[in-house]
């Protein structure tokens, strides 16, 4: 694996608000078929990475290479034609419509009626939502239902096949396990594991260490807006990765 | 590997069941056709809903609040409201009366090409109230509710300026055979509400435009976040809305042989009744077109029956009141039925 080149490389970053420091000269990499949980306690920068990863900031300072290409979107928009697909914590799911109709919003696609009269092609969206959701071992049972009638997990799983569907080679997730019980969380968990599977880069934020360790390839501690550290779970434990979150 | 099914979490009724309850409005109008007919056959010994009279009547009553209840079924799922419709149909009445006179007048113009350009003049300057609508909510923040109340006053006021604070009679035979004439026994002003009716449900259900406002409706971040644009969609939105005041006003004109400012002042509340009526949820994010013709019909059908069993007419405001309250209380249980959650 070594010898593949990183999905993408965050190189000596630096972002500032005004006098506040945010980001100072922080690196990482995510390769195909990793997972890397960003640790931190709150302020300590790893919202002002994935923002300036998914072109919602710009970075004032230092390089972020997507495929070896340095990238600046100027919205999230142009990052997710990108394929950096980010999953905040309220999910940003249109409750009222299906899993398909969500998937495309805003790219839906059409159909000629009659060869003359242009209408959505539901059919296409459906058929879509289902093979997405497969994908992620989700069997949905229906369609129709809007997106309301699904669990905190399944959710979770609608916003992942959205990305899956787009062919995202970057997910970022923040928080993903926060909002759910055990149950769900375990699934998410899965559903990580999975895309780990199918070849895309993670980035997985989370202040939950247990689910850091399950998960995670590589674990980047961030300090007040620097890198602390960079730990395999399997060559560290919980008190070492706080030690480094907290300093000292 | 383990194989999950997504099932929708709590109980998510039958596809039929879920289809009958989004027609619950024509459910209701059959209901309310029924009781009438008993009532009008044991009270007056005569047929409430087998009269041409009355059938003919009943839908020509519904055509204005209803062309005004079609922009505002898309304003309503969009969690907007617009309360300036009533008075833009009457500048667009006034509007279109002065067109009609002033062609054939000035120009003189053949009635038809005349009655044609009255239309067009009376529809499109609601164009204005409509795009300051949109500029003001888009792009100013104003909240709908303040920014088409403020637009209800302005276009009240030039509604009444231009129409010099008395009604515009016109005098033109083919204008009024628009708001009077039929074809094959059907009014002419069913024929162009239907046809609207039907160009509405196409752009709320068939198009991006319609599913964009849906979303939008119900999570104006998952809308941004998709990409779409929102100000824009909002400008369109109340544009389609003003749109349709503005040939309401047209044809009353024609019906009334005049126009008249105050042409659509009793049907502002009409119009948002009938979308409420018809399954729209005033938090945004639901209705249907079909439900919203269902709730027009529901209130001409209360309105006209009552004075046709000849109960006095202010039992209707009471009863077009208590259908509005019942609506929404069986919304919110279908909506808990469904798994379906009111957010905010």
């Amino acid at each position: 694996m070594s010898d593949s080149q990183p999905i993408l490389s965050v190189r000596n970053v630096s972002k500032s608000f005004g006098a506040v420091q945010a980001l100072n000269q922080v690196s990482f990499d995510v390769n195909p078929g990793q997972v890397v949980a960003l640790a931190g306690d709150n302020g300590a920068g790893k919202s002002t990475i994935i923002k300036a990863i998914s072109g919602v900031f710009h970075h004032d300072a230092g390089e972020i290479l997507l495929g070896g290409e340095p990238i600046n979107f100027a919205t999230p928009h142009e990052a997710r034609e990108h394929g950096i697909e980010t999953i905040y914590q309220d999910l940003a799911l249109a409750e009222n419509l299906s899993i398909g109709e969500n998937i495309f919003l805003g790219r839906e696609p059409k159909r000629l009626l009659f060869g003359v009269l242009p209408i959505l092609d539901r059919k296409a969206m459906a058929a879509a939502a289902q093979g997405a959701m497969a994908s992620l071992d989700f069997h949905v049972t229906r369609l129709d239902a809007p997106v309301a009638a699904f669990s905190g997990g399944q959710r979770q799983a609608i916003a992942i096949g959205r990305a899956i569907y787009w062919n995202a080679r970057l997910v970022i997730m923040d928080e993903p396990t926060a909002a759910l019980g055990v149950p769900e969380q375990r699934r998410v968990l899965a559903l990580i594991k999975n895309l780990r599977g199918q070849g895309k880069g993670i980035i997985f934020i989370s202040h939950n260490l247990r689910d850091i360790f399950e998960v995670a390839d590589e674990i980047v501690v961030f300090r007040r807006g620097e890198n602390a550290g960079a730990r395999r779970p399997t060559d560290t434990t919980h008190d070492e990765v706080v030690k480094l979150m907290v300093g000292g | 590997m383990t194989i999950t099914t997504a099932t929708p979490t709590g109980s998510l009724p039958h596809p039929v069941i879920l289809w009958i309850a989004q027609l619950r409005a024509w459910v209701f109008l059959c209901l309310l056709i029924i009781f009438f007919e008993i009532w009008a056959r044991a009270a007056e010994g005569s047929s409430f809903v087998f009269n041409l009279y009355n059938i003919q009547s009943i839908a020509v009553f519904a055509t204005a609040p209803l062309l005004l209840a079609l922009g505002q079924t898309f304003v309503i799922i969009s969690s907007g409201i617009d309360l300036s419709l009533g008075f833009v149909m009457g500048l667009s009445s006034v509007i279109a009366a002065h067109a009609s006179n002033y062609f054939m007048v000035r120009y003189g113009v053949p009635p038809f090409a005349a009655m044609l350009l009255a239309i067009l003049s009376g529809t499109l300057v609601a164009f204005i109230p409509g795009l300051v609508n949109g500029l003001l909510i888009a792009h100013l923040q104003i909240p709908p509710f303040i920014g088409t109340l403020g637009m209800y006053g302005v276009a009240r006021g030039a509604a009444y300026l231009f129409a010099g604070g008395m009604t515009v009679a016109i005098d033109n035979p083919w204008f009024s055979a628009i708001g009077n004439g039929r074809i094959y026994g059907v009014p002419v002003l069913v024929i162009i509400t239907a046809v609207t009716c039907l160009v509405m449900h196409y752009l709320l259900s068939e198009t991006r435009f319609g599913q964009h406002t849906y979303a939008f409706g119900a999570s104006k971040v998952a809308a941004r976040r998709a990409g779409i644009d929102i100000k824009r969609l909002t400008l369109k939105i109340y544009l389609l809305s003003a749109l349709g005041a503005g040939l309401a006003g047209a044809m009353y004109t024609g019906r009334f042989t005049a126009g008249a400012a105050q042409a659509g002042e009793p049907l502002l509340l009409d119009s948002i009744a009938a979308v409420v009526i018809g399954g729209a949820s005033l938090f945004g994010g639901s209705g249907t077109i079909w439900g919203t013709i269902a709730g027009a019909l529901v209130i001409a059908v209360i309105q006209y029956g009552l004075v046709f069993i000849n109960v006095e007419p202010f039992w209707q405001f009471i009863a077009v009141g208590a259908v509005i309250i019942v609506s929404v209380l069986v919304d919110q249980t279908q909506r808990n039925l469904t798994g379906g959650r009111q957010v905010e």
